[in-house]
C-alpha cells in the first residue's frame, strides 16, 4: 500500500517535471521547425511541423544579403570569440596564480581590488574606452576585445581559478621547489594538469559571453566585412521590408547550435563551474 | 592545524624571493586593472561633469549633463522607471522561479543530471540575438503564443504593441534564463548537512517549517550572490530591448541600457552618456551597499572561518 503511494508519487513528479520542460524548450524546438516554414504557416498557427521539409531556407539564409554570407559572418565571430578565450585563460591563469600561490606585501589590498571589479559594470568604462580605443585606432577590429582578455580584465574567472587553486594542496608546490623547479615550471608542469576541469569551465564560460554578447560588437565594429553573427543577424530584420521569417529562424537557429552542441559535449564543466564557483546569471 | 604551519614559514621569511615572483604573474592585470578599468573609471566620472563631444577635447561644464537629464530630458526619468521595473520584475523572478523549481529537483529521482541539463538549455543563449529574435517572432499579434492563446478564447493580446505588456515580455525572457542560479541553488541544496533534517523531524517539524527554518537559511550565501550579480546586470540590460522593441512602444521598454548607447554611440554625447552609466553605478553601489548592510541579518555563513 504504502509503496503504491509512493510510486504514484515519483510518477507524478516525471509528469510535472515533463510539462515544465517541453514549455521551457518549446520555443527552441518551435524554433527549429520554424526554419522549414513560410510566412504563412508561422502566423496565426499554432502548428509545431511544417508543412515540407527543404533546406531552401538555409541555403538562401546563409546567402545573406548583399554580398557577404554567413560562411564569413561564422569566420569573424570564431576570429573573435576563440582568441578572447584564449586570452583570458592565459592571463587569469598566471594572475590566479600569481593570488593563490604567493605572499607578497599589498596582497591583501590587491585582492579586495580584484573582488571589487567583479562588480564595475560595464556601462561605467565603456564611454572612456571607446575614446581611447578610437584615439589608439582600434575602432573597427577586434583589438578592443583582445587586448582586455590579455590583460585580465576579467576578474570573474581569475576569481573561480583562484579558488580552484586553493583546493590543491601547497604541499605538491613545495615538493616541486624541492625537485628545483622554478616557479613557472611548478605553474606549468604541476599546477596546470590539475587545474584542466576549471580551465575547461572558465573556457566555455567565456566563449558562450562572447559568443553571445551583442553591446560591445556593436559598439566597436561598424564595418560589414568584420561583422559576427550577433550583428549580422540584428541587421537581417531591417534587410528586406518583407521579413522572410523562415530565413530568420534557420540562421538563428545556426547560430545557437554551437552553443547547443558544445554544451552536451561539456555540460559536466558547465554544471560543475556554475555549482563550484557560484556562476553570475 | 595546518593553517598555524604555513603561517609561522610565511612568518620567519616573510615576503621571499620566491614570493616577490608573484608581482611578475600579476602584471597583466596590474596593467588591465590600471589602463582598461581604473582610468576609464575615472575618467568616466570626469567626462560625466565634462562637455564631450568625440571629436572634440572635455571641457568642465560642472553639472550640466546631470542638471539636463533631471531636469531637462524628456526621457530620462522614463528611462530610469522601466530599468527599475525591469529589475524589480527580473531578479526576484528569475530568482524564485531557479529556487521553486530546484527546491522540486531536488530529491532521489533517476534520470536528474538529464533533467538539469535540459532545464539549462534555454540559459545557454543569455543575451543572444538570435533568442531575443525568435521571442520577437513568438509574441507578435499573429505568433504563435497569441494562436495558443486563441484556441482558449484569450486575446488576441499586443505583447509588443501595448505599453502595459511589451516590457513584461521583455523580462519574461530574461526570467525564461534562470538555468544558472537553478544549477547553483540545487548544489547548494544538496549540501544542506542531513543531520538537520533528522533532527528536525524528531522535533516534529513539518516541511514548511523545515523549509523556512533550516533549508533557507543554508542557501541564503548563494542568493545572496545571486541578488547582486542578477541587479548589476539587469541594471544594464540593452540586447532585449533594443533588438526586440527598440525601446518602445511609447518609449516603455526605453531602458537606461539604451539610453545610454542612443546618447553616447549615436549623438556621440560622451559626457551625458557618462552622466546616465555614473546614474546606473550610483543605484547598483546604493543597492550592493544596501544588500551587504543587511547581509549579517538574513544571510548564514557557516561556523567555519
Amino acid at each position: 500500500m504504502k509503496k503504491k503511494k509512493r510510486l504514484k508519487k515519483v510518477f507524478l513528479s516525471y509528469v510535472v517535471i515533463a510539462i515544465i520542460g517541453i514549455v521551457l524548450l518549446y520555443p527552441i524546438i518551435w524554433m527549429f521547425f520554424a526554419s522549414f516554414k513560410t510566412n504563412d504557416e508561422i502566423f496565426g498557427s499554432t502548428r509545431l511541423l511544417a508543412d515540407s521539409y527543404s533546406l531552401d531556407s538555409f541555403i538562401q539564409g546563409w546567402r545573406g544579403s548583399g554580398n557577404i554570407t554567413y560562411k564569413s559572418y561564422f569566420l569573424n565571430t570564431f576570429k573573435l570569440v576563440l582568441p578572447v578565450t584564449g586570452f583570458t585563460l592565459l592571463s587569469s591563469i598566471l594572475v590566479a596564480y600569481g593570488f593563490a600561490r604567493f605572499e607578497f606585501r599589498g596582497k591583501k589590498v590587491l585582492f579586495a581590488v580584484l573582488i571589487a571589479t567583479l562588480m564595475l559594470p560595464n556601462s561605467v568604462i565603456i564611454v572612456p574606452r571607446y575614446a581611447m580605443f578610437a584615439k589608439l585606432g582600434w575602432v573597427d577590429t577586434y583589438l578592443p576585445f583582445f587586448v582586455p582578455a590579455l590583460l585580465a580584465c576579467y576578474p570573474f574567472f581569475i576569481y573561480m581559478l583562484i579558488q580552484f587553486l586553493r583546493g590543491i594542496p601547497r604541499e605538491l608546490d613545495e615538493s616541486a621547489y624541492m625537485d628545483g623547479c622554478g616557479t613557472f615550471q611548478t605553474l606549468i608542469k604541476i599546477l596546470l594538469p590539475l587545474m584542466k576541469p576549471a580551465l575547461f569551465s572558465a573556457a566555455l564560460f567565456q566563449f558562450m559571453w562572447t559568443y553571445n554578447d551583442y553591446f560591445n560588437q556593436l559598439v566597436f565594429i561598424n564595418s560589414g566585412k568584420k561583422f559576427t553573427i550577433s550583428l549580422a543577424l540584428r541587421l537581417s530584420l531591417d534587410a528586406e521590408s518583407v521579413v522572410n521569417w523562415g530565413k530568420i529562424m534557420a540562421i538563428s537557429f545556426i547560430a545557437v547550435a554551437p552553443l547547443v552542441v558544445l554544451f552536451f559535449a561539456a555540460q559536466k564543466y558547465f554544471v560543475e563551474g556554475i555549482a563550484t564557483s557560484g556562476l553570475k546569471g | 592545524m595546518k593553517k598555524t604551519v604555513h603561517s609561522g614559514v610565511a612568518a620567519c621569511k616573510k615576503y621571499s624571493r620566491r614570493d616577490n615572483q608573484a608581482y611578475i604573474y600579476l602584471l597583466p592585470w596590474l596593467a588591465g586593472f590600471l589602463f582598461l578599468q581604473l582610468y576609464p573609471f575615472c575618467s568616466s566620472l570626469y567626462y560625466s561633469f565634462a562637455d564631450y563631444q568625440i571629436t572634440a577635447k572635455p571641457v568642465w561644464c560642472g553639472f550640466n549633463n546631470y542638471r539636463n537629464l533631471f531636469t531637462k530630458d524628456t526621457e530620462f526619468w522614463n528611462s530610469l522607471w522601466v530599468t527599475i521595473k525591469f529589475t524589480l520584475y527580473t531578479v526576484p523572478g528569475k530568482l524564485a522561479l531557479a529556487l521553486g523549481i530546484a527546491v522540486f529537483l531536488n530529491r532521489d529521482l533517476k534520470g536528474i543530471n538529464l533533467i538539469r541539463t535540459l532545464y539549462y538549455i534555454p540559459s545557454l543563449f543569455g543575451g543572444s540575438v538570435a533568442v531575443a529574435i525568435l521571442w520577437k517572432l513568438l509574441f507578435m499579434d499573429r505568433g504563435v503564443v497569441n494562436a495558443f492563446l486563441n484556441t482558449i478564447h484569450i486575446g488576441p493580446i499586443q505583447f509588443w504593441g501595448d505599453p502595459g505588456y511589451a516590457l513584461k515580455t521583455i523580462c519574461a525572457l530574461e526570467i525564461w534564463q534562470f538555468g544558472s542560479s537553478m544549477v547553483m541553488l540545487l548544489a547548494a541544496l544538496k549540501n544542506v548537512p542531513r543531520d538537520l533534517y533528522e533532527a528536525a523531524e524528531i522535533d516534529g517539524a513539518g516541511r514548511i517549517r523545515k523549509f523556512v527554518n533550516i533549508t533557507f537559511p543554508q542557501i541564503t550565501p548563494i542568493i545572496f550572490f545571486n541578488l547582486i550579480m542578477q541587479t548589476i546586470q539587469a541594471m544594464q540590460n540593452f540586447t532585449s530591448a533594443f533588438v526586440i522593441t527598440n525601446g518602445g512602444p511609447m518609449k516603455s521598454t526605453y531602458v537606461l541600457g539604451m539610453k545610454l548607447y542612443k546618447e553616447g554611440f549615436t549623438y556621440f554625447r560622451m559626457g551625458s552618456a557618462s552622466a546616465i552609466s555614473w546614474v546606473i553605478f550610483t543605484i547598483i553601489i546604493v543597492f550592493t551597499l544596501t544588500l551587504f548592510k543587511s547581509s549579517s541579518a538574513w544571510v548564514f555563513y557557516g561556523d567555519e572561518d
